[in-house]
């Protein structure tokens, strides 16, 4: 990794959301994070015990088994063990977007940009997907699904371009374009599954919901019944992306310069390097992350979209607004978004009202809970610096930060 | 409206000066009107009131950035462009039965604008000191279910919004702890706002309410009916029976407007926002203003949180604030962080919601077309902010952590 060039004179550019990143990577390994997750949780079972006087460990436990995560011990029984990986393929489905948002709002963040735009992009992705996947009948099944993921990726790219290109011309900030945005793309939605809308169910003119998509342009099942929601090979795909993005920002041209521009700006200006395109090309694949999200939710188990599902999406549970929380938990790293997506997927999963056990804690409840718990990771996550100034105050990385900020 | 072109930029830059806006704005309003009439005669209703409504916001951009006569003449023009539009497409209906419908639809106007104008002042305050909020709509969600919770518990609604304004601080006060003592990332801050405030109410609500709902018996925020002006003609309809709320969001946005901008207070709380720096060198504590305006947000967005529960739909369910926090956020913008144009832009796209819920009589039964209406807002927000000349141009030092020396 190129030397990130020290922050320059002023208030200013040293405190994007970027450098602040640049310098975790240089000042903090996987402590922080962990420590934010266990603090989190040490927060979320104070309120489950002040406030419903449930047992916290108790609660836990019962998410944890919904989770399916007990699978991989080897001491529980064989009964357990075929309603775990039920459980867990359950968790693994809703990991396999998350992985892909998270890499959304990262990729964007290298650039120096905060997208928060990936529930829109998302969204697009999947309107895309499920249009093409339920047109075009004639087509055999693996080109119309590569047709589907195209697609519905580009449109990602499209929606989220269209921040990166007004950031990149105009300087509009990305952040109040993206998430108007995702507002535009939500009803939207609603006109064209809505009521006579161009795009809505031909089966039955009071459904607000697009067609079914095509038999042939399900994603292959590989692990469990596909009848009761199986592991898709949309996994791999999502798992292929984690690679994806490692190769791109680390051993090509085009991430060295999103990088560089991540971290500075202006140095990068100096460099040779043109702004406005990394700004418009981070944006553009970041976008194709989210949409690919999309896509892959769709052709592995949504297989159609209504016009609740996508408005409902516009509260802050959705998968495109837990990559924020995602990609802030995982450093931007790889590995760190796939445990990040993990254990958002699984908080999810376990908390959902088909895998809790409604007796030892309301399902109703524990998806606030899991809203809350979400909240306070990203708040702690956002003061992390806080433990970094304190474990590291007096080594080389902070007097400089602090001297350059304070002049 | 305006679109950036390089070669022509004479032409260009004329036609992007507020004055210019202006005059476009001017010329869409009479196209509004002119394609109801014979050569296109629109069948729908749906043209000249989209075309009108980018005049009325054309004009309000061009306002809010000193384009003075011109852009009043957009809004005149756009308005005059819809009422003419509208009427030329349903010539058969007597004129009275229009006044009316006019007038519901701008009271309708006023409730859907209300709660963004309370919020929209929030954030005006918390921006103008620098401080980012993208909380303002978790702020709100606050305010909607504690006015609500407390007005039930206390059977008081004056209480109720008493408590919506402490619940919505508190949780304003986290934000400003964390963005301005621990200097966390502003926006990422905001967001865990919204997540932690979507948590809290729906757990609650959950765990209290369960599956009855919010009880029917819940006092309300009474109407206040204006006796003498409940009979003018066709202004009457409008203000006679407001609710309590919006005469109170009228007075804030005077209020805030004069406390901003005609007093040394206001001086202050600006000066921390554009120049954190210089402000405390001539001894204003930068943190103490930020935190009262934080504070001071959160209360403006509970305020229009708890007028949405109990002035308005007199309900809550999870996310009922769906999305209206950020709208006011948009109007916020669009209005250039003034409150006078914050407010204009909350009329703008109240009233585009209000058309969204009283048209669908106007299409085909139960057609998503008006679905199209709610979209208006955020597309211009986003030619507000993409806007080459007049762009909204937030506070100098917005999002930015201020560290004392």
């Amino acid at each position: 990794m190129a030397t990130p060039p020290p922050p320059p004179e002023g208030e200013g550019p040293g405190e994007t959301v970027a450098s602040r990143f640049a310098f975790y990577q240089r000042a903090g390994g996987i402590l922080t994070p962990l420590v934010t997750t266990i603090f989190a949780f040490f927060v979320g079972g104070l309120v489950v015990l002040l406030v419903t006087h449930k047992n916290p460990i108790s609660t836990y436990r019962a998410i944890f088994n919904g989770t399916g995560l007990n699978w991989f011990f080897p001491w529980i029984s064989h009964a357990d063990r075929v309603n775990a990986a039920y459980n867990l393929q359950s968790t693994l489905l809703l990991t396999t977007p998350l992985i892909l948002t998270g890499l959304a709002v990262a990729f964007a963040f290298r650039a120096g940009l905060f997208n928060i735009g990936g529930q829109g992009q998302y969204a697009a992705g999947s309107i895309v997907g499920v249009w093409v996947a339920s047109s075009f009948t004639g087509m055999s099944g693996l080109p119309h699904i590569l047709l589907a993921i195209v697609l519905g990726s580009l449109a990602g790219a499209g929606v989220a371009g269209i921040a990166g290109f007004l950031r990149a011309t105009v300087g509009a900030h990305e952040v109040i374009t993206t998430i108007m945005l995702n507002w535009i793309v939500f009803w939207l939605a609603g006109y064209l599954f809505g009521q006579q809308g161009p795009l809505q169910t031909s089966r039955e003119r009071s459904l607000t919901q697009s067609n079914d998509i095509v038999q042939n342009t399900h994603l292959h099942v590989f692990w469990g019944n596909p009848i009761l929601q199986g592991l898709h090979v949309g996994f791999f795909i999502a798992i292929a992306m984690l690679v994806v993005y490692w190769v791109i920002l680390n051993r090509t041209t085009l991430g060295y310069e999103i990088r560089a521009v991540g971290y500075n700006p202006e140095a990068a200006r100096y460099a040779g390097i043109s702004v406005g395109r990394s700004y418009f090309l981070a944006m553009a694949i970041a976008g194709t992350f989210a949409g690919l999200a999309g896509v892959i939710d769709v052709l592995g188990w949504k297989f159609v979209l209504s016009v609740d599902d996508l408005q409902g999406q516009a509260g802050a549970g959705a998968v495109g607004f837990l990559g924020i929380a995602v990609a802030l938990l995982g450093r931007n790293s790889p590995v760190g978004i796939f445990f990040a997506a993990l254990l958002f997927g699984a908080l999810l999963n376990g908390t959902s009202d088909r895998h809790l056990d409604p007796n030892i804690f309301p399902p109703t409840l524990a998806e606030n809970l899991t809203l809350l718990i979400q909240g306070l990771v990203l708040l702690f996550i956002g003061a992390d610096i806080l433990v970094v100034y304190a474990w590291r105050a007096r080594r080389r990385l902070v007097p400089r930060k602090l001297r350059s900020r304070a002049t | 409206v305006s679109v950036y072109v390089e070669p022509v930029r004479g032409a260009a830059t004329r036609l992007t000066q507020p004055r210019g806006v202006g005059t476009i704005g001017i010329v869409l309003g009479g196209f509004a009107a002119w394609l109801a009439l014979p050569p296109l005669a629109s069948r729908t209703i749906l043209w000249p009131i989209l075309v009108g409504i980018l005049a009325v916001a054309a004009g309000i951009w061009s306002v809010s950035r000193g384009g003075g006569r011109a852009g009043w003449g957009a809004v005149a023009s756009g308005l005059a462009g819809i009422a003419l539009g509208v009427l030329a497409t349903r010539s058969s209906v007597g004129e009275l039965d229009t006044v009316v419908v006019w007038s519901a639809l701008l009271a309708s106007t006023l409730r859907y604008a209300t709660p963004l104008t309370f919020a929209a002042l929030g954030g005006l305050f918390s921006e103008r000191s620098g401080v980012i909020n993208i909380g303002l709509e978790g702020m709100m969600l606050m305010g909607s279910f504690f006015g609500i919770w407390g007005a039930d518990k206390t059977d008081s609604w004056e209480l109720g919004i008493l408590i919506a304004i402490v619940s919505g601080t508190m949780l304003a006060l986290v934000h400003a702890f964390f963005t301005i003592q621990l200097r966390a990332d502003q926006i990422v801050i905001g967001t865990a706002i919204n997540f932690l405030a979507l948590g809290i109410t729906g757990y609650l609500f959950t765990d209290i309410y369960g599956a009855q709902g919010i009880p029917t018996n819940v006092p309300e925020i009474p109407d206040v009916t204006i006796g003498w002006l409940k009979n003018v003609y066709f202004i009457g309809p409008i203000f006679g029976d407001l609710n309590l709320m919006i005469w109170l969001s009228f007075v804030l946005l005077v209020v805030s407007h004069v406390v901003l901008f005609k007093t040394p207070l206001g001086l202050r709380l600006r000066s921390v926002g554009e120049h954190p720096r210089a402000a405390d060198t001539v001894g204003i504590s930068v943190y103490a203003t930020r935190y009262v305006a934080v504070a001071l947000s959160g209360a403006l967005a509970a305020l229009g949180g708890a007028y949405l529960t109990l002035g308005f739909i007199h309900n809550f369910d999870q996310n009922i604030t769906g999305g209206r926090g950020f709208i006011a956020l948009a109007a916020l913008i669009f209005g250039k962080w003034r409150p006078f144009g914050a407010f204009a832009a909350a009329l703008l796209f109240g009233f585009s919601s209000a058309l969204g819920d009283r048209l669908p009589s106007y299409f085909a039964a139960g057609s998503s077309v008006p679905q199209l209406f709610n979209v208006l807002p955020y597309v211009l927000t986003i030619v507000a902010v993409a806007g080459v000349i007049g762009r909204s141009i937030p506070p100098a030092a917005i999002g930015r952590p201020y560290v004392k020396q």
